[in-house]
């Protein structure tokens, strides 16, 4: 993990936001990352979401805080890690993102990201182009967040979304996490 | 020895399943329909030829509501209106339970008209039988959903301005297996249709139209008991007979017998059959 | 046998822990935010032969539960603040009848239909005063998604050794929030079970007055025929106007809790070691925030510690005293406009401890910095912390 400004008292805490629109399945998305790393990982993480009528249409959320020691307050605070696939989120959410806090966006869905230094990856298009469905878009991002950041194993991702997945898509799945894994990696060896 | 009267034989039944101590004199105005209504509910149950363990009798509150009390069964009296819900949680529960309610218009079709209309939908097998005297008795003579428009209570004391449900075609349209209607005055008859109502596998509801002259006949000026009783003689109009008659004949009457009688499967019988699925489905997977 | 650790939201926990406990009968009606503990128990009741129906309200809920218990079988219903007034008599109902049922309610923003997605504390009082008449209530309260399971196994056992209904009381952030839970196994719990009658049918009293205030229970069904009624009753279960029995059975109501609060209700602590003068209390989710609260106020030297009970009623006023003995300083944080600290009010010596509103109602979560600040504020204004 890299350097982060510090949550006061608690050191270790990382946040993270996986934003878009309602039906990208990133409640999902953030119930695979915290079950990964609470279950699998052994580390601590809870993961919240907004509810209600706000949830339909719009943007939608789901939070995930991580740590290893105990966590104590669940929702987030400042976030280290902001996923946005969509402009209208990016906008939403990016004020809640620390200064030093890392911003990943789908290329193809925000044109105007409120700052240079983002990680951009075409998730819908390449979950098109490459797995066939637009629907497992949040499954490549999973992928590209975990080679970026490492806040997650491989290992433990893979079989969760293995876990997860509907029944007759887990190959599908497993080839959108690889995606991700593979466009981050090349990425960070770009940097 | 001297062969026992009819009368005193029945007497012998009722007594065998009251309680046995300090729960007399009973709370009812004497030439009350209730009384009545006692005696035909347990020779209806001694014709079962159950244990006493296995009845329960639930009530919600009133003067009918107090009826539990006095006899010698599992006995439940709850709060005002939700007997039958009260009731179908010890049903589902223990299924092998014989559930019976005992109710009145105001408490039943009043503030427990949610809970009677629901439990004649789920056709979960609870006998209902409701004391329908068109009175709130216990607390002193106000109107109730049955109350025929004109007549005066308490509270409606200019004539009643609403229009009275009948609990018959109520819970025939909300699903109910079984519905019959009798009389405090034909108490053969009655002791029949609770019978009846007894041994449906279903929702079954007895109404009995029964006397409540303290409240509803002072008021009404309709008289003592045994006026209100000739008055039920007069206009009780059985089904069978009934069918034959044209519209205009039956236009002050009202219909007794058993109104509908279907077979369909029950609650707690389908919730059985579910769990039998699920125990076998998930013994094919392992 | 191998440890089982799942990620779970707090409403999927209160499932588990109920069918743990050996809750085999769910009676309930869909309402915002509770409505997964019903969809959970509807799944998961018929696989292991247990019974769930959705009644047509909350008044029916709670009597269907009831009943069920009556027929032997441990009956839980789950709701929230509008349905939770709507049981509110028939509650009153198990309470005088003595009949062991536990009632959840996931608390959201009121009153009436308020804020039905969002985090409240708002029926904090009404858990323990929501139905009419005398009695006490037992009411606990989690602050994790591990404490709901543990907490929900615990109000089953509570409800059958005290015969007597118990409360949970969630809210909307813990019940929807997913944490991993480590899953006990079942050899790991315990499990109370009501105690049944041992003496023959005919000396049997439903209600008879013990040393302990616990009277044995027979269930429907068993051969031990006997009458409840929701009127004051003597020992047998028949109505009484007879004064001396009227105040047995509502001083039998009051004792068999009272004697137990220290027992029932628990203090978790942080930073009380060292004698803070200035201290949080709060319960469920906010006492979250209060330890991190704590925990940044000793990175800035502000001696401060944090306390939690773990049941709301009864409160164990007896250790609360006892735990707040040097705290000058009290701050009583919670989310609605002032209800525990009413209840402070009532059992702490305000000469000796000034008591200091932390409130929040606008639907969101009290979180450290705001409690941080306080604790600054107090400061600030000349205390010595």
């Amino acid at each position: 993990m890299t350097q982060k400004a510090k949550q006061p008292g608690a050191p270790d805490r990382f946040e993270v936001r996986l934003s878009g629109a309602g039906g990208q399945g990133l409640i999902l998305a953030g119930v695979i990352l915290a079950e990964a790393i609470g279950t699998i990982d052994g580390k601590n993480a809870v993961q919240s979401q907004s509810y209600g009528p706000e949830a339909r249409g719009g943007a939608s959320r789901a939070d995930v805080v991580i740590s290893k020691e105990e966590i104590f307050y669940p929702k987030t605070m400042k976030l280290d890690l902001l996923l946005a696939l969509t402009q209208e989120a990016c906008d939403k959410y990016y004020p809640d993102l620390k200064d030093d806090g890392t911003l990943i966006i789908d290329s193809g869905m925000v044109s105007e990201p409120p700052t240079p230094h983002c990680y951009g990856f075409p998730f819908v298009q390449l979950a098109k182009s490459e797995i066939g469905i637009a629907m497992v878009a949040n499954v490549i991002s999973l992928g590209a967040i975990c080679e970026l950041t490492g806040i997650v194993s491989k290992h433990a991702l893979t079989e969760v979304v293995k876990m997860r997945a509907p029944r007759g898509t887990e190959e599908k799945n497993m080839k959108a996490l690889e995606v991700g894994f593979k466009i981050a990696k090349e990425a960070k060896n770009q940097r | 020895m001297a062969q026992k009267s009819d009368m005193a034989q029945k007497s012998d039944v009722v007594h065998h399943y009251l309680r046995p101590k300090k729960k007399f004199p009973h709370v009812w105005c004497s030439g009350c329909g209730l009384g009545v209504i006692l005696g035909s509910l347990i020779r209806s149950i001694d014709s079962l030829q159950m244990s006493k363990n296995d009845i329960v009798v639930c009530s919600g509150i009133g003067c009918s509501s107090r009826l539990p009390v006095y006899i010698d069964f599992n006995t439940l009296h709850t709060t005002h209106g939700r007997a039958i819900a009260f009731a179908t949680g010890i049903k589902v529960a223990k299924p092998k339970l014989k559930v019976i309610v005992v109710t009145g218009d105001g408490d039943c079709l009043a503030i427990g008209g949610n809970h009677f209309i629901h439990a004649c939908r789920r056709n979960i097998d609870i006998t209902v039988i409701l004391a329908n005297n068109w009175i709130y008795g216990m607390t002193g003579g106000q109107f109730s959903p049955t109350t025929p428009t004109g007549s005066r209570g308490t509270t409606a004391p200019y004539g009643n301005l609403e229009q009275p449900f009948d609990p018959t075609s109520l819970a025939i349209a909300a699903g109910a297996a079984y519905v019959a209607r009798s009389t405090v005055y034909h108490v053969n008859q009655l002791d029949k249709m609770i019978k009846g109502g007894l041994e449906k596998k279903g929702f079954s509801l007895v109404e009995i139209i029964s006397n409540c002259h303290t409240y509803y006949g002072r008021l009404n000026r309709e008289g003592d008991p045994v006026k209100m009783l000739q008055w039920q003689k007069k206009h009780a109009m059985p089904i069978e007979a009934a069918r034959k008659l044209p519209p205009e004949k039956l236009e002050d009457k009202f219909i007794t017998g058993v109104l509908h009688d279907v077979d369909k499967e029950e609650y707690c019988h389908r919730y059985d059959r579910l769990i039998r699925e699920l125990a076998n489905a998930s013994r094919e997977r392992s | 046998m191998k440890r089982v650790v799942k990620l779970l939201q707090g409403n999927e926990a209160c499932v588990e822990g109920a069918l743990m406990a050996g809750v085999r009968f769910f009676g309930g009606y869909p309402i915002t935010p509770s409505t997964e503990i019903a969809e959970g128990m509807a799944r998961r009741l018929p696989t292991i032969g247990g019974r769930f129906i959705q009644m047509e309200d909350e008044i029916g809920s709670i009597a269907s539960i009831i009943g069920a218990s009556c027929a032997g079988v441990k009956s839980m219903t789950a709701t929230s603040g509008p349905g939770f007034s709507l049981m509110q008599e028939n509650i009153g109902y198990a309470y005088i009848t003595e009949t062991p049922t536990v009632i959840v309610n996931v608390q959201r923003g009121g009153p009436s239909t308020g804020l039905p997605t969002k985090v409240s504390q708002s029926d904090t009082m009404q858990a323990g005063h929501g139905t009419h008449g005398d009695y006490y209530a037992i009411a606990l309260v989690p602050s994790s998604v591990q404490e709901v399971l543990h907490f929900t196994i615990k109000a089953v056992n509570l409800s059958e050794r005290f015969r007597t209904p118990v409360i949970l009381l969630l809210d909307e952030v813990m019940a929807h929030m997913r944490e991993k839970v480590d899953i006990p196994n079942p050899d790991e719990i315990e499990i109370v079970e009501r105690k049944r009658p041992t003496v023959p049918p005919d000396w049997y009293k439903h209600f008879a007055l013990t040393a302990t205030g616990v009277s044995a229970m027979a269930s429907f069904g068993d051969g031990y025929r006997y009458n409840i009624t929701g009127l004051i009753h003597d020992e047998l279960g028949f109505p009484t106007a007879e004064p001396s029995e009227i105040v047995a059975m509502l001083d039998k109501l009051k004792q068999k809790i009272v004697k137990h609060a220290e027992s029932i209700c628990e203090f978790e602590t942080n930073g009380m070691e060292d004698d803070p003068k200035v201290a949080i209390l709060s319960y469920g989710i906010v006492a979250r925030a209060a330890k991190q609260a704590v925990i940044i106020a000793r990175e800035h030297r502000l001696k401060v510690g944090a306390i939690r009970p773990t049941a709301i009623w009864p409160l164990a006023t007896d250790s609360l005293r006892k735990r707040l003995k040097n705290v000058r300083q009290l701050i009583v944080a919670e989310l609605n406009q002032g209800q525990l600290i009413n209840l402070m009010k009532q059992h702490i010596d305000q000469r000796h401890t000034e008591i200091i509103p932390l409130q929040r109602y606008d639907g969101e979560i009290i979180s450290p910095g705001q409690i941080f600040n306080k604790i600054k504020e107090i400061k600030h204004h000349g205390s010595e912390i």
